[in-house]
């Protein structure tokens, strides 16, 4: 298989980025998007150059480190999919690939690929969990939660954090991450009771970083491989709001 | 030399005696001693988040971008415990049993003991934690069986369970970062470990955006840096996990305990062509309800549809019928490995065995089917392009779990004192073979509920104020060594790079080294190791230089550290002549061809101490069962 790319390099944050253009013609069809990177990286570094620098750790999907821009989507032209489980299969010979990282003010480029999202770590840092110490748990079944009620916050607990809904807004909000994450603890009756501080505190860090405000485009769901829904935006707000009218 | 420090009393006393006796550090003294934490995985998380909750200064190192993305992440199928929700019989006794057996008894009873009581709060713990765990209509946790054992002990959150497990651990490690009790360093690779007079007090660091290394002093030191399958290079395993971490210290005196045993899993998928950088696992929870089969006839060229039932050899089911499909792992997969290798495997490199829904869709409908197990089809799907629910999947035993690691004592203290080795990188809990759902157990039981407790007794009694000067010239010396590997390493200039050398590596591993073995193959992978350990000194080609990102330099430190690896799991796989667990010798078989062990020789833990240049000292850790009778391992 052959295929024509286009290929972000970009030597630090600093350094002025450009487009470098490669024609492979060797490529299987089942090989993923990070296993022709390999591929080419093993060629360029035989050749004397510099190989592109990018991140792919678990390449099935679940780590999060992985993510470019292909042609304009997010991750992959095939929907609600990471760039590791994309596969040359989804291309037709000889296409024409441009291959970007995901561009936020929020995501500054390292090198090539990678960017840095410790900013989503920080919005975790500033809210996102259940104050439990080891040892102070009751019982598992003491708090019965409804099979309806647990698999809704299982969804809003399956974000993998790759960012991707960032890249994909306009406003390079985080708003879907950030509420995902809101929602997950909030709906449960363990993380009930920080639920108005974690609203409040995330929402803060959110805007701290420079990600931008939602707009309610919807655009970051349909980009989201784990599928995560807008509704989780929309339960935010209201809790935000909630805790506004409060004060 | 070994001592393995079990506490007296029986067995189900001696974790509790054990608690009543450790030596405690007074809340307001804590903050005075330095804990260094190598790892972010579900051990390393859970043991800084659970260290800095006792207000201990605790440090973290990781080389990922974020703590969220060890390799934890990507366990599927669910984590152990004996709770008896299902009043099926389980207990805490069951258990162990269980967990010892599936081990082929090749592990402390002690520590499994523990492992199995410890479980019960960690699934209370993680419940509060927000784990959203998958409930019954009612409201309780719901649980499922897993493979080698009778009861259903498993836990489960969809085919995400690692995933959702390691998120409870990463946010209380932020939490804990948030309020200064602990700094986080991302994107540092420890390199090595710093030792004064055979104690661990430091690490050298390297950080990977800039190269800087830089040296941290602790009082204890925790590695929790996972197993070392990648070095068959097709392995479950993330690009990036690797043996580097637990190798520095082995080479700086701690102790490698059976490295031999490493776990090839029954349903990973086939490798499909040489391209290939992973093989992705799929979870064993899909063999509650597939069907593993292979047709009778060999190279069948039919679709799997078109094969009529009387023509398809359900092999398991044939041969372990009260375990069938459920059968334990190492037996799993060596089944497959029979089959594949008697001309029977399916699949374009004929290399798979199918893995069958039918029958349960028939029986419990495809949408239960699909509730069960949605994101594996899916998944599976994205990977190979083949819808599930029309065609049984192909499936292919894989390069999976260490069982081997760093020896610990029960204290989960290697023979450096001040050095810990918690979850997979240590050898502890699972004897010879893993059972499905306990890894995620372990780390877990290592990192919130162990180790807080045999580090502060450490600790409690080490004296507090310390003449640096030792440490500070081993820190010096340390470092230094790391320049000089790197530059020595960035020099060579050949025109091979790392993940060439690191295939080939694998390759001789998988033919003379994996899921069989036998001692004339083995002495051959030794000399071919040999060579290219020769091969990689002069013909490594690295780009780009020390002082920037360069993944490349990464790589090759790590392959660096499996070829010196690799000839030790060779000489552990040639000294134990007995099969046992996934260690299978085609010397020491029964006549059904069924893992032949050899308790009178080799009942013991292998402990090897590193003597430079592929030379190793094998030490001798007698394991005695003082509660249980050994038996010979029966699934049939």
């Amino acid at each position: 298989m052959k295929l024509d790319l286009h290929i972000w390099r970009q030597a630090s944050f600093q350094a002025k980025g450009y487009f470098e253009h490669f024609a492979l013609d060797d490529l299987d069809e089942h090989m993923s998007v990070p296993e022709m990177l390999d591929h080419l990286n093993t060629q360029i570094i035989k050749s004397g150059g510099q190989p592109i620098a990018f991140e792919s750790d678990c390449r099935e999907g679940i780590c999060g480190q992985c993510g470019f821009v292909i042609n304009g989507n997010v991750h992959s032209p095939v929907a609600g999919t990471t760039t590791c489980q994309t596969h040359l299969r989804s291309f037709t010979n000889a296409q024409t690939l441009y291959i970007e990282p995901f561009r936020a003010a929020a995501f500054p480029i390292k090198k090539d690929l990678m960017v840095d999202r410790s900013a989503l770590d920080r919005i975790i840092q500033a809210g996102g969990y259940i104050g439990v110490h080891t040892g102070m748990a009751p019982e598992a079944n003491t708090h019965l939660i409804a099979h309806n009620l647990a698999e809704k916050a299982f969804d809003a607990a399956a974000c993998i954090g790759c960012g991707a809904c960032v890249a994909t807004c306009k406003n390079a909000s985080a708003m879907l991450f950030t509420s995902a994450k809101i929602n997950h603890l909030s709906l449960l009756p363990q993380g009930a009771p920080e639920e108005q501080a974690r609203v409040t505190n995330m929402i803060q860090q959110m805007d701290e970083e420079g990600f931008g405000a939602c707009s309610n485009t919807g655009a970051c769901e349909v980009v989201c491989p784990q599928g995560i829904s807008i509704t989780n935006i929309a339960d935010t707000n209201r809790t935000w709001f909630k805790k506004q009218i409060s004060n | 030399m070994l001592h393995a420090k079990i506490p007296e009393g029986l067995l189900q006393d001696k974790w509790s005696n054990y608690k009543a006796q450790a030596a405690l550090i007074s809340p307001a003294n804590r903050r005075n001693y330095k804990i260094i934490v190598v790892g972010t995985g579900l051990a390393g998380a859970s043991a800084a988040a659970s260290l800095a909750e006792l207000g201990f200064a605790v440090e973290v190192f990781t080389f990922h971008d974020s703590a969220r993305r060890a390799h934890s992440v990507a366990a599927q199928g669910g984590v152990n415990a004996a709770k008896n929700y299902k009043n099926d019989g389980d207990s805490i006794w069951r258990m162990f049993y269980d967990t010892l057996k599936g081990g082929d008894f090749r592990a402390r009873e002690a520590n499994v003991y523990r492992l199995a009581e410890c479980s019960e709060a960690l699934i209370n713990h993680a419940v509060a934690q927000g784990v959203p765990f998958a409930r019954e209509y009612s409201g309780y946790l719901s649980n499922r069986s897993f493979g080698g054992v009778q009861v259903s002990r498993t836990f489960y959150a969809r085919g995400q369970t690692g995933q959702q497990l390691l998120l409870g651990a990463y946010q209380a490690l932020l939490k804990q970062q948030a309020g200064h009790q602990l700094q986080l360093h991302t994107r540092h690779e420890m390199l090595d470990v710093i030792t004064v007079n055979g104690q661990a007090q430091g690490i050298v660091a390297r950080n990977l955006d800039t190269g800087e290394m830089s040296t941290h002093p602790c009082d204890a030191l925790i590695l929790a840096t996972g197993g070392y399958g990648k070095i068959y290079y097709l392995s479950t395993l993330a690009m990036n996990c690797n043996a580097s971490a637990i190798w520095r210290a082995h080479r700086k005196g701690a102790f490698m305990a059976c490295p031999s045993f490493t776990q090839f899993h029954p349903t990973s998928l086939p490798q499909l062509g040489n391209y290939q950088s992973k093989l992705t696992l799929m979870s064993e929870s899909l063999r509650n309800d597939g069907r593993i089969w292979v047709p009778k006839l060999p190279n069948e060229q039919r679709l799997a549809k078109d094969i009529p039932e009387e023509e398809r050899d359900y092999y398991l089911e044939r041969r372990y019928p009260s375990f069938g499909n459920l059968a334990p792992r190492d037996i799993a997969s060596r089944a497959a490995k029979e089959r594949i290798d008697a001309g029977f495997g399916v699949g374009p490199m004929k290399n798979a065995v199918y893995l069958d829904f039918k029958d349960a869709m028939q029986r419990d409908g495809k949408k239960t089917i699909a509730q069960r197990y949605g994101n594996l089809f899916d998944m599976y799907q994205k990977i190979t392009g083949i819808n599930a629910y029309n065609e049984p999947m192909m499936i292919a035993p894989a390069a999976h779990f260490s069982m081997g690691g760093l020896w610990v004592d029960y204290n989960l203290m290697s023979n450096l004192p001040g050095l810990f080795v918690l979850g997979e990188a240590n050898f502890a809990d699972h004897g010879a073979n893993r059972l499905g759902a306990n890894s995620l157990l372990q780390a877990c039981v290592d990192g919130y509920f162990i180790s807080p407790i045999t580090v502060m007794d450490y600790l409690a009694k080490q004296p507090i104020q310390k003449d640096k000067t030792q440490y500070l010239a081993a820190a010096e010396k340390a470092k230094q060594e790391v320049r000089v590997q790197i530059e020595q390493l960035l020099q060579i200039q050949g025109d091979t790079t790392a993940e060439e050398f690191h295939k080939e590596l694998g390759n001789i591993l998988y033919k003379k080294c994996g899921l069989s073995r036998n001692q004339r193959d083995m002495e051959l992978a030794k000399e071919e190791i040999l060579a290219l350990q020769l091969r990689f000194k002069t013909k490594l080609l690295i780009p780009g230089k020390e002082s920037e990102i360069n993944f490349e330099l990464e790589k090759a430190m790590r392959v660096n550290d499996y070829l010196e690896m690799a000839i030790l799991i060779v000489e552990d796989a040639l000294q134990r002549e007995e099969s046992c667990g996934a260690h299978f010798r085609e010397e020491y078989q029964t006549q059904e061809g069924e893992a032949q062990r050899n308790d009178e020789n080799f009942a013991y833990i292998s402990a090897w101490e590193f003597k430079g240049n592929n030379v190793f000292q094998l030490h001798k850790e007698a394991l005695q069962f003082n509660f249980v009778t050994l038996k010979n391992r029966s699934y049939k």
